[in-house]
């Protein structure tokens, strides 16, 4: 039944069903078994873990047979198609969804021309996924622990990580965190409970399962939310990380930003079958694809996903259908793989801030006018704090040794005290003066 | 108990070689509860069966004592006791192990042998700190090598169980764990198979501190693994895969001697707060044996120890690999006339080099051996350790007795082992230097 609005072309090259967007939040924990009862005389089932199934006397290889529809409600036009499912957010919250996008937009901007200038070694924005950021964040509570990918710096904002917080990291320095160890976008907060990014792919969700088991532990009453993207589904970690999910039924959300790019190589070359959804499903996990760039779809996917990991301590999976309009880093050129209607097409047609704005807009909460300014000072925000960032001297050669343990181990004391020693001896040929003491 | 009397003690190894090989299983049982608590009449013949005791008694699993009429061996009847210099006792358990002692520093002890020693302090590491979980591939009924025995049922369900078989799932799911703040002891089923692992080991567990800043920590994390040779093991059940984690920053590598080590170390190692890599000598599982204290006790990480105090020769080692060096040095010391330092490192990461120089500077000689092949091992670093403190008080080449550069083969395995005469003979080149 081909019901309200398609989801745009990319997605369709996975198979030839159409796949059609669905008006009605759905959780699906199981695919129609293929399996004809012709065994009508003994009935007989052969009872695994899951499901069971049922003997049967035709020779027939099965494959997906029903796509998963993608839940949507807002359309391109930032209209409500179906009012039921309206989250009915207030005022002030989709206000703050939006205005984060802009300082996302403002940031990413301001990042990304400065890493060009040589003023950060990397940089790598978010453009176009911004509402898979917001929608999810903005259903979880500040308790529950996020392991994220990179590009997720959205998630960061909405738990409070300060535009300071972003630039002292992308400027390695005394103030940053992680102490300037780590390249730019590696951010963590264990104020805000996100861990620290790593750049392995998909190494961050057998984690997520662990960390949600301990939390089932405690009772905490909470999650661990995971982001990560479908080409990190991949490597043998996703497959790890949601069947330990599965079987230990832990109170995990596994989120899926499947931006149809993994640097150059397209969702189309990185799997079969039905998806990273499908995936969810048949490993035993409560699944749900959403329309990514509908703010308030991802929102209602994850609230409920979070209410079912919690109450029922059971992990559930979500692929949001989205589209990196970024390149994959400052490292990258994607109009080399990848056309540049297509990027407009998405840029244009499905951005998902445009979306927002027009919700704003007929709600009658936002203007032009505060478009204007919203994002003039946006820029401006980001702008003095890079200022004060690239202000602050990098960190003291010291930290090299520190953190390695918790304590210096006898090796690296002495190999401090190397360093120091030959760094003194040649002062003119190390950046002293760039760190602190 | 004994069901077999031997009468000549030269025959024991010929005879325990020819039950082996035709599978008499009972009758070696009756040969090695026979050997218990009796006087051996050289060092030599002990040095020659104690190997052999300790390749069958490992295949003696869940054995039980069947009466069976007794084997008469022509000659003269020795008996003789096969406690080893570090005080273990390689053999099969009796009912006389019941019985509690005490040790030299007044702690009620029990005979135990390796695996019920790290069993305990699994036990005493659940009881004690509400928030440890042990898992792995097949924890929950106890194990392969029966470690967890009897945890599930103590400690519950939830906190001991089984996990996927997947090794880079343990260990990224141990890794999740321990940054929530809990106590991880992840079970890799053999040190051979932590290599889907590695990543997370190496990548993720080693960097969790460093990379946040010390924002986050797994300090709450220890994998557990068997390594070792075997005698059967080949490539795949035999491996010592130390080296390539003391190769990474962040991490703590441990191996046990011996029972009262292995309950000591691991049970720091839970505590510490850092990821550690504990390997544990399978080879000793059930056929090391010793006075165990029963209270909770730790052994300080990151300190060697002197275990066997000497003149001409330091020689260093880790593990099992400790009862061959002690073999090589009976050998030694009585063919040679020599004494020789024996050190066991313990904790391979952080090594504890100052007390190897320390020993170093006294003998001017220095044997390392590991089962680990040679190009890599940790005995090239040592080697360069030393040298970089020692080097004008080193009056021989640094010498090596590793495994060869080959994968660990099955059936080559007494040619491949670092075994006692190839120490013995490092250590006379060393002398005759």
């Amino acid at each position: 039944m081909l019901r309200g609005l398609r989801l745009s072309q990319p997605f369709l090259q996975r198979s030839s069903v159409p796949v059609n967007s669905f008006n009605r939040l759905r959780v699906v924990n199981h695919v129609k078994s293929g399996i004809s009862h012709r065994c009508k005389s003994t009935e007989k089932v052969l009872a695994y873990p899951g499901e069971k199934s049922v003997f049967d006397d035709k020779l027939e290889f099965h494959s997906t047979k029903e796509i998963l529809p993608t839940y949507r409600i807002m359309n391109e036009d930032g209209i409500i198609i179906n009012s039921e499912e309206d989250p009915k957010l207030d005022r002030d919250t989709v206000v703050k969804m939006y205005r984060h996008m802009v300082s996302l937009n403002a940031m990413d901007n301001v990042l990304y021309d400065v890493q060009r200038q040589g003023r950060i070694s990397f940089y790598m924005t978010n453009y176009g996924e911004e509402a898979t950021h917001l929608g999810s964040a903005a259903a979880l509570k500040p308790e529950d622990t996020i392991f994220a990918q990179y590009r997720e710096a959205g998630v960061f904002l909405w738990r409070g990580f300060s535009l300071d917080d972003f630039m002292n990291q992308c400027q390695s320095n005394s103030l940053d965190y992680g102490k300037g160890r780590q390249m730019p976008v590696h951010y963590g907060s264990r104020r805000l409970n996100i861990q620290t990014i790593s750049s392995p792919l998909a190494t961050q969700i057998p984690q997520a399962t662990g960390s949600a088991y301990a939390q089932k532990m405690t009772k905490s009453g909470n999650c661990t939310v995971c982001y990560f993207g479908e080409g990190a589904a991949s490597e043998g970690d996703f497959h790890a990380a949601i069947n330990f999910a599965a079987t230990l039924e832990t109170p995990s959300i596994f989120f899926c930003r499947n931006n149809r790019w993994a640097i150059s190589t397209p969702s189309t070359e990185q799997y079969r079958g039905d998806g990273i959804a499908g995936r969810g499903v048949s490993y035993g996990l409560k699944t749900i694809r959403v329309d990514g760039n509908d703010i308030f779809a991802v929102y209602n996917a994850t609230k409920a996903a979070r209410k079912i990991a919690v109450e029922d301590n059971q992990p559930v999976m979500i692929e949001a259908m989205t589209y990196r309009v970024s390149h994959h880093s400052t490292s990258d050129d994607s109009t080399r793989y990848r056309t540049l209607s297509e990027i407009e097409q998405w840029k244009i047609k499905h951005d998902p801030v445009k979306r927002l704005y027009n919700y704003l807009l007929s709600k009658g909460w936002w203007s032009e006018e505060m478009e204007t300014t919203s994002r003039t000072e946006a820029r401006k925000e980001v702008l003095s704090a890079l200022k004060r960032a690239e202000a602050q001297k990098k960190p003291s050669p010291d930290e090299c040794f520190n953190d390695v343990y918790d304590e210096l181990t006898p090796q690296l004391i002495q190999q401090r005290q190397e360093m120091r020693e030959h760094v003194k001896k040649y002062p003119q040929n190390y950046p002293i003066d760039q760190h602190l003491v | 108990m004994p069901s077999v009397i031997i009468d000549n003690i030269e025959a024991v190894p010929g005879l325990i070689q020819r039950l082996y090989t035709i599978s008499e299983r009972h009758l070696l049982d009756g040969i090695l509860s026979s050997i218990d608590n009796s006087v051996m009449r050289t060092k030599r013949q002990l040095i020659t069966i104690y190997k052999l005791v300790a390749l069958i008694s490992e295949n003696l699993l869940c054995r039980q004592t069947v009466k069976r009429p007794p084997i008469k061996i022509q000659g003269q009847r020795r008996a003789f006791s096969i406690t080893s210099p570090l005080n273990q006792e390689l053999r099969p358990p009796t009912e006389k192990d019941e019985e509690l002692s005490v040790d030299a520093l007044g702690r009620p002890t029990k005979k135990t042998n390796l695996y019920t020693a790290i069993n305990q302090a699994m036990d005493i590491a659940l009881a004690t700190d509400p928030k440890a979980l042990l898992f792995g591939e097949d924890v929950a009924f106890g194990g392969v090598f029966r470690c967890s025995t009897g945890l599930r049922e103590k400690h519950g369900a939830d906190r001991v169980f089984n996990t996927p078989l997947c090794e880079q799932g343990i260990a990224g799911f141990a890794i999740g764990v321990a940054a929530q703040g809990h106590t991880a002891i992840a079970e890799i089923q053999f040190a051979d198979y932590i290599f889907p692992a590695f990543d997370q080991i190496v990548n993720e567990a080693a960097k969790y501190r460093y990379r946040s800043g010390n924002q986050f920590d797994v300090g709450g994390l220890t994998f557990r693994a068997p390594y070792g040779a075997v005698g059967h093991g080949g490539l795949y059940h035999s491996q010592s895969p130390e080296a390539y984690f003391c190769h990474t920053p962040g991490l703590k590598v441990v191996v046990p001697r011996s029972p009262v080590q292995a309950k000591g170390l691991l049970l720091a190692s839970i505590r510490d707060p850092n990821p550690v890599i504990f390997l544990e000598p399978k080879w000793l599982y059930r056929s090391s044996i010793e006075e165990v204290p029963i209270e909770d006790y730790e052994i300080p990480l990151g300190e060697a120890e002197v275990i066997r105090n000497g003149e001409h020769v330091t020689i260093v080692g880790w593990g099992a690999q400790l009862l061959v060096l002690e073999q090589a040095i009976q050998m030694a010391e009585e063919k040679l006339g020599i004494t020789c330092e024996l050190i066991d490192m313990k904790t391979l990461l952080p090594l504890d080099i100052d007390t190897v120089v320390k020993s170093v500077k006294k003998t001017g000689k220095l044997l390392i051996s590991h089962e680990a092949p040679k190009t890599g091992g940790l005995a090239g670093e040592i080697a360069c350790a030393v040298q970089e403190r020692a080097f004008l008080h080193l009056e021989a080449p640094i010498k090596r007795v590793t495994g060869y550069d080959t994968p660990f083969p099955l059936v080559f395995e007494r040619f491949y082992f670092p075994d006692a005469l190839k120490n013995y003979e490092a250590i006379k080149e060393l002398i005759e230097y």
